[in-house]
């Protein structure tokens, strides 16, 4: 019994664990990723794939010297991830530090700065759409601050804005528990050592704590820029790229041209750019904040 | 900084992290409040307490939405994708962990590095693919697109966890007569709980909450419409009229707000534990 079951020597134990896992695998992610770089050269329109041509490098040509959308939605979606990361980031420090102190709602408080995390992009854009339209304007003609007056939504510059609140409301919960697990495993006698050696608050800051909690740094910074690069629900339902195209992240662009100009073959082609710019800014992200972790 | 006492300085800090606290749920009150507000009274205080609560405004949504069956089908896919994701990428990882080969490890390094492709780039593609094989607008086809999407974390994940379990207690297993498949699943797997409980809150998060896959791969099949599906085109025929839109809105966030209040430790634990191993 034992025997006939050892007998093809894995192979069958190899097909039965490993085998469903790959299946879905490669056909959803492997085959589809391969075939982008054939599609990327076509002038596929989405229905009719027989009718395909091979474009060589037409798709390429054009995304490089006339379609300046492109361009802008990418230096958009690069300043936006500057400046949400930074934001998000900085919230969250913060926030931990605040929650790691004797505070006695500190649990209720954990629970509330988390909880717009759990909910869709697609949602807290709705949401938000409503407290930028019709919440800030309330509350502008009852308090008069100006920033509630300002046409929310409605300029290129309010609409950039109104996307990195809405990103860090959403992000800023999620890494503070990142950065409150680090924090905590920080050996208190260590603090205390620096501190009976003068260390004083900001000295204390940059050269114990972020040293000690670097790779959740690391960790945070990671995917904040990558959810940032990669933002796509909360731009579809909060701005829908506008007004007019001055707010389309990089991602909406790809969808906008694919799904809406029905071109797949350069949606598919700039879908590919999109790929490399992620891994290139992730990638190089990670490298810089490693280095810095050895080192520390 | 980390001082553990209470001091008025902690108190200075308590009154400006509550503050800020409100801030972060005012949206929630503002859409909640407006919610059983009627359009004019929205329209002109936002920011007042509903003078009269107008009930009606969630029963039209309900039917106009068909709220049942949306729901229905969002939890219907994310159950099946988070069941099969869990037993098959803990399969493979327990594969690639205890029977380490040249193959298995260009599987797993495989599955790695899949994960910073971003989905964009593979959706156009993708629908191609889920059409040839007929499985656009079915159940399977999009239950199989998250097993597919989900597997590379899942599996980094129990892989991590399965390398800590001791060898010992599977040895024991198999000297009694266990055949390697009675070893993982009334051995290894309940070991696993911990990973599983992460792996299943990510996952559920996720897919409960995603909007562009079902999109693109239910395509016109109106019976399997999901929450945010459904709200999102409820938004498009209903831009402006804000009773109606809210009242969806606080529906739609209504079910996962929920699951997260209830189960809160186990979601802040399993996200922080899936991102920091992630």
């Amino acid at each position: 019994m034992r025997k006939a079951l050892h007998m093809p020597k894995g192979w069958g134990q190899q097909i039965v664990f490993l085998g469903p896992c790959l299946i879905f695998f490669l056909t959803i992610v492997v085959a589809p990723f391969i075939l982008g770089f054939y599609y990327s050269s076509t002038d596929w329109n989405g229905l009719d794939l027989d009718k395909a041509v091979w474009t060589g490098s037409a798709n390429w040509r054009r995304i490089f010297t006339k379609d300046d959308k492109f361009w802008e939605s990418l230096y958009f979606t690069l300043r936006f991830t500057a400046v949400s990361v930074l934001a998000a980031n900085i919230l969250a420090l913060l926030l931990a530090f605040v929650l790691m102190t004797a505070l006695k709602t500190k649990k209720l408080l954990r629970t509330i700065f988390f909880m717009p995390n759990v909910i869709g992009g697609i949602l807290l854009g709705y949401i938000w759409q409503f407290i930028f339209t019709k919440g800030f304007a309330t509350i502008g003609e009852m308090t008069g601050i100006h920033f509630f007056e300002l046409p929310w939504l409605g300029t290129p510059g309010t609409g950039f804005w109104g996307l990195v609140i809405v990103f860090v409301w959403q992000t800023a919960g999620y890494m503070m528990v990142i950065y409150i697990a680090a924090l905590a495993g920080i050996p208190k006698d260590l603090i205390e050592a620096a501190k009976i050696d003068g260390a004083r608050a900001p000295q204390l800051f940059k050269s114990v704590y972020v040293p000690l909690i670097m790779p959740a740094i690391t960790i945070c910074l990671f995917l904040t820029t990558s959810n940032a690069f990669k933002m796509f629900d909360l731009n579809l339902s909060l701005t829908k790229g506008g007004p007019g195209t001055s707010t389309q992240s990089l991602a909406y662009n790809i969808y906008a041209e694919a799904l809406i100009n029905n071109r797949y073959g350069l949606g598919t082609a700039k879908a590919l750019l999109f790929f490399f710019a992620v891994s290139l800014i992730t990638v190089t992200q990670v490298w810089i904040t490693k280095r810095k972790e050895v080192s520390a | 900084m980390n001082s553990s006492r209470y001091r008025p300085s902690t108190f200075i800090l308590e009154i400006a992290a509550v503050l800020l606290a409100l801030v972060f749920l005012s949206p929630f009150y503002l859409v909640l409040t407006n919610s059983v507000k009627g359009l004019k009274e929205i329209l002109v205080d936002a920011a007042s307490f509903p003078k009269a609560v107008q009930w009606e405004n969630y029963s039209k949504v309900w039917a106009a939405i068909d709220f049942p069956q949306a729901f229905w089908n969002s939890l219907q896919i994310t159950i099946l994708s988070v069941i099969f994701i869990v037993l098959f990428s803990s399969m493979a990882a327990y594969q690639i962990v205890r029977k380490p080969s040249r193959f298995n490890a260009f599987v797993f390094m495989l599955l790695i590095s899949a994960m910073i492709i971003p989905f964009q780039s593979l959706m156009l593609q993708l629908v191609r693919v889920i059409s040839m094989l007929e499985l656009r607008g079915e159940l399977y086809g999009i239950v199989a697109c998250y097993l597919g999407f989900g597997m590379p974390l899942s599996v980094f994940l129990f892989h991590g966890f399965i390398k800590t379990v001791p060898y010992e207690l599977e040895e024991a297993a198999r000297v009694d007569g266990s055949n390697p498949y009675g070893v993982f699943f009334r051995i290894v797997f309940p070991l696993l709980l911990p990973i599983i409980v992460t792996v299943i809150i990510l996952n559920t998060l996720w897919i409960w909450n995603d909007y562009l896959l079902p999109v693109l791969v239910i395509g016109g099949n109106k019976d399997l419409t999901t929450l945010p599906v459904a709200v999102t085109k409820f938004f498009g025929q209903y831009t402006k009229k804000w009773d109606l839109a809210l009242a969806g809105l606080v529906m739609a966030i209504t079910p996962i707000l929920l699951f997260f209040l209830s189960l809160q430790n186990y979601i802040v634990e399993g996200v922080t534990a899936g991102s920091i191993k992630g």
